[in-house]
């Protein structure tokens, strides 16, 4: 075979996902079409100004699923996801509350923004941190130990809100996810480019470092990657710290595009960002995933949801369709694997 | 042969070694060395502590006692990572290999060579090819993932990686029990160049065949104790095997005179989805019927495929009057047949249960009423059983977990006599227990068979096929030869028949 037999057969393994999210495109396309045939009007689903759209509601499921592909890669999962999204969100908000209060936030527009939204990530990245710790100093197993966190990132959440929504002036965090975007010549919002640069980031980041090698290695097999002097904690924390950060960044999106602190928000989002990484062809059982499938994963949910709604279908079909997709894309990839074995 | 002294002055030496798990004593005070550029084999039956030596000398486990010196220094490995630091790399039976990563990241993995991180990548694929090509298997990818390679390829990956990172010892367990004769040839090959590039070898092995083939010097081991070492060339095998059996062999295979009656279980042309091919056999009350082989000829299917936990892809099952042509084990089990696993701990008994919800697991009818189980009549027969077959339990309600090799083999018996099987179908059941256990079992089947039982006894070890069973049957490649009677088999034949040759 030739050198790059490899590449190739990656390749392949993206093609499943990757056509799925061609058909589903294909589909609403022409249902659309016909509608507006029908009713005399020009079809939306496969414009622009809908890519655009479709894009930004991917951001915060896409950066999080990231930290998750990560995360499941190396054989573990986290279900706080959703938790410190909101989390983060509430930490932002709060920052900026109080620094407008104080009136610094009109001396220094720029730089407490910035301030606020690195807090943000922060507050993820601590959750993060506090996962990897239990889970390498415990040894209990990161279901167990995220469920957990599931429900003290909640609690602080509501605790540090007060309970309640936080209104703040968003600064220029609130502009992170707008739509259009200003300049307009970024065609979409600077949340969509920056989901697009930390993909590009993170995937190299799998392929090209030690760092990734060893995550796949303890995902495939712990005991072995230990035996060749992997520093197997280290690189769980690492991976769980990581993925804390990409779910404050979530956050910090989510902060943006409801423009409150809600401590409320992103119940159940863990699901879909599991959802994203799955569909991708991430495998549950560890050492099989990749950011490119992630980020299909996460597209094939959003543009779901948007086909449902723009031919008038109810949300139980969308959650219908999301659920078939997720079981879908999960057989089709073991049938092609007991064909080939 | 005593001298056994090696040409030059040891790299690894390891003088009065013990070591005992629990109450049980794997190796009473063993000494060992290996030099460099020879090939050092390791031999003795399971149990006699060739696993527990290699283990010491590869950090997985410490010492209770005795002195160990690498390169004259002294050696005591704080674990597996700490040994291979230090020069001594192990090949484990079961490979240690990272299956999704590719040839390459897997002999890099842990040492990879990088800049800021981000690895060099042609550096490592320099070094994979030029350790792949001296070990003349420039053939193999190093970007093929690893769990697409041949069993034969990954242990040649595994040999890469010991070369790549010059390792000065190179410890084999069993390298070969899972590779056609043709992997095993090259797996030599790459041997003899590692010990000729000045690395010492230890090479633990069943085939003694093999050992002459390929070592210097050789070792037995019997109940953890060094009980002869030699040059090889200087060795006979008679006396090998009579160091490693220390005992004559009628007392280890007690014979209990039965008689052989009708058939009750037959096999016609069975083939599986891959394995077995067309197998035909046919067995008696009263006959206890061996099948060899070697490790993946299609054995452990041919039984799984009669017990319905594989499926029939063609021929015909005929228990008793019964012709089948599909089986299921709920309805073989009905039909009074009994399988043993091979995989004792992942299939065979749920061992973080009790030896009572094991022993009854597969018959609970005896206590239920109404569907509700009586928990009393059901420990007091699993206490009766326990006691006829003399498991060495605290009670009925310990779990499995805690026992003894050969005593868990006990409770996975007792099942099949609990659920009143009288055509039992083994699977390597004397793997891994010690020799004492061993010879409970030969008398515990052989006296099953003499009460009238049929049994089909699959294992990998050729001396308790020739002592227990009455007739020999040989797999390889999934086609099951005629059986005989065992007279009329020589180990030399069975081995030609099992490694493809003709009988």
């Amino acid at each position: 075979m030739k050198p790059n037999a490899a590449a190739a057969a990656r390749a392949l393994r993206m093609l499943g996902p990757f056509l799925g999210l061609v058909c589903i495109i294909a589909v609403f396309t022409a249902i659309d079409c016909l509608q507006a045939h029908r009713e005399m009007r020009d079809p939306t689903y496969l414009t622009a100004a809908n890519f655009v759209n479709v894009s930004n509601q991917t951001v915060i499921v896409a950066i999080a699923a990231f930290g998750m592909t990560m995360v499941i890669v190396s054989a573990g999962i986290d279900l706080g996801a959703g938790s410190v999204i909101a989390l983060a969100g509430v930490v932002v908000a709060l920052v900026l509350r109080g620094s407008d209060d104080s009136g610094a936030l009109a001396r220094w527009p720029v730089l407490l923004p910035l301030a606020a939204a690195a807090a943000g990530v922060l507050a993820g990245g601590t959750a993060g941190l506090a996962n990897g710790l239990l889970i390498t100093r415990l040894g209990v197993v990161p279901f167990i130990i995220t469920l957990g966190m599931m429900g003290i990132a909640r609690g602080c959440a509501k605790m540090a809100a007060g309970n309640q929504r936080i209104e703040a002036p968003t600064g220029w965090v609130g502009e992170i996810m707008a739509t259009p975007p200003d300049p307009a010549w970024y065609g979409v919002s600077w949340g969509v480019w920056l989901m697009a640069a930390l993909a590009v980031l993170t995937a190299l980041a799998m392929r090209y470092t030690v760092f990734g090698r060893h995550v796949f290695a303890i995902g495939s097999n712990e005991a072995t990657a230990r035996l060749c002097g992997v520093a197997v904690p280290r690189v769980k924390l690492a991976v769980y710290t990581l993925h804390g950060l990409y779910t404050g960044i979530a956050g910090v999106m989510m902060f943006s595009t409801l423009e409150v602190g809600d401590p409320s928000v992103a119940v159940g989002k863990e699901l879909d960002i599991i959802a994203a990484v799955v569909i991708g062809g991430g495998s549950l059982a560890g050492g099989e995933g990749s950011i490119l499938g992630t980020i299909i994963g996460a597209y094939i949910m959003s543009f779901l949801r948007s086909g449902c709604t723009t031919i008038g279908l109810q949300n139980y079909w969308t959650e219908i369709f999301i659920g078939a997709s997720i079981v879908i894309a999960v057989a089709i990839d073991k049938l092609r694997r007991a064909r080939r074995a | 042969m005593n001298a056994g002294a090696p040409a030059a002055a040891p790299l690894l030496e390891a003088r009065d070694v013990a070591k005992s798990f629990g109450s049980t004593r794997a190796l009473d005070g063993v000494s060992f060395d290996v030099a460099a550029g020879e090939v050092h084999a390791l031999v003795g039956e399971n149990g006699a502590g060739k696993s527990t030596l290699v283990k010491i000398l590869s950090g997985a486990h410490a010492a209770d006692r005795g002195r160990m010196e690498l390169l004259g220094a002294p050696y005591r490995p704080a674990g597996p990572l700490d040994a291979r630091r230090r020069g001594v790399a192990m090949i484990y039976q079961e490979l240690s290999l990272v299956p999704h990563l590719t040839v390459e990241e897997n002999i890099m993995l842990g040492r990879e060579a990088h800049r800021f991180g981000i690895v060099r990548k042609a550096e490592h694929l320099a070094r994979v090819r030029d350790a792949l090509a001296l070990l003349g298997h420039a053939d193999i990818r190093p970007s093929a993932p690893v769990r697409e390679l041949s069993a034969g390829a990954q242990q040649i990956v595994e040999a890469a990686r010991a070369l790549a990172f010059e390792a000065r010892i190179i410890i084999f367990d069993e390298p070969t029990s899972s590779l056609t004769p043709e992997d095993a040839r090259r797996l030599f090959g790459a041997i003899r160049t590692l010990r000729d590039r000045g690395a010492g070898i230890v090479y633990i092995s069943h085939f003694l065949e093999e050992i002459a083939a390929i070592a210097d010097r050789v070792t037995v081991l019997r109940d953890g104790r060094s009980v002869g070492s030699g040059r090889v060339r200087e060795t006979s095998i008679d006396r090998i095997i009579e160091l490693m059996v220390g005992r004559k062999v009628a007392e280890l295979y007690p014979r209990i005179p039965r008689t052989c009656g009708e058939v009750v279980l037959a096999a016609d042309a069975l083939s599986g989805l891959a394995l077995p091919r067309g197998a035909s056999f046919t067995l008696r009350r009263g006959q206890i019927l061996g099948i060899a082989g070697l490790v993946g000829a299609g054995r452990t299917e041919l039984l799984r495929a009669l017990f319905g936990l594989d499926p029939i892809r063609d021929g015909w099952v005929t228990v008793r009057a019964a012709v089948l042509g599909k089986t299921a084990p709920r309805d073989m089990t009905d039909r009074g047949v009994g399988f043993l696993s091979e995989d004792r701990k992942g299939e065979g008994l749920a061992v973080r249960l009790s030896i009572e919800d094991n022993l009854t697991l597969s018959r609970l009818r005896p206590y239920t009423r109404l569907g509700w189980l009586s928990l009393s009549r059901r420990r007091a027969a699993a206490r009766e059983w326990v006691d006829r077959l003399a498991i060495r339990a605290r009670d009925a309600c310990q779990d499995v977990a805690d026992l003894s090799g050969g005593n868990q083999q006990k409770v996975a018996f007792a099942r099949l006599l609990h659920q009143q099987a009288d055509i039992l179908l083994l699977d390597e059941p004397t793997r891994g227990i010690d020799v004492a256990s061993k010879a409970e079992l030969y008398r515990l089947i052989g006296a099953l068979a003499a009460r009238g039982a049929a049994i089909i006894f699959v294992s990998s070890y050729l001396p308790e096929l020739f002592g227990v069973c009455d007739t020999l049957a040989v797999m390889a490649r999934g086609r099951l030869s005629a059986a005989e009677p065992v007279a009329a088999w020589t180990p030399e034949r069975v081995m030609a028949c099992a490694t493809g040759g003709t009988a």
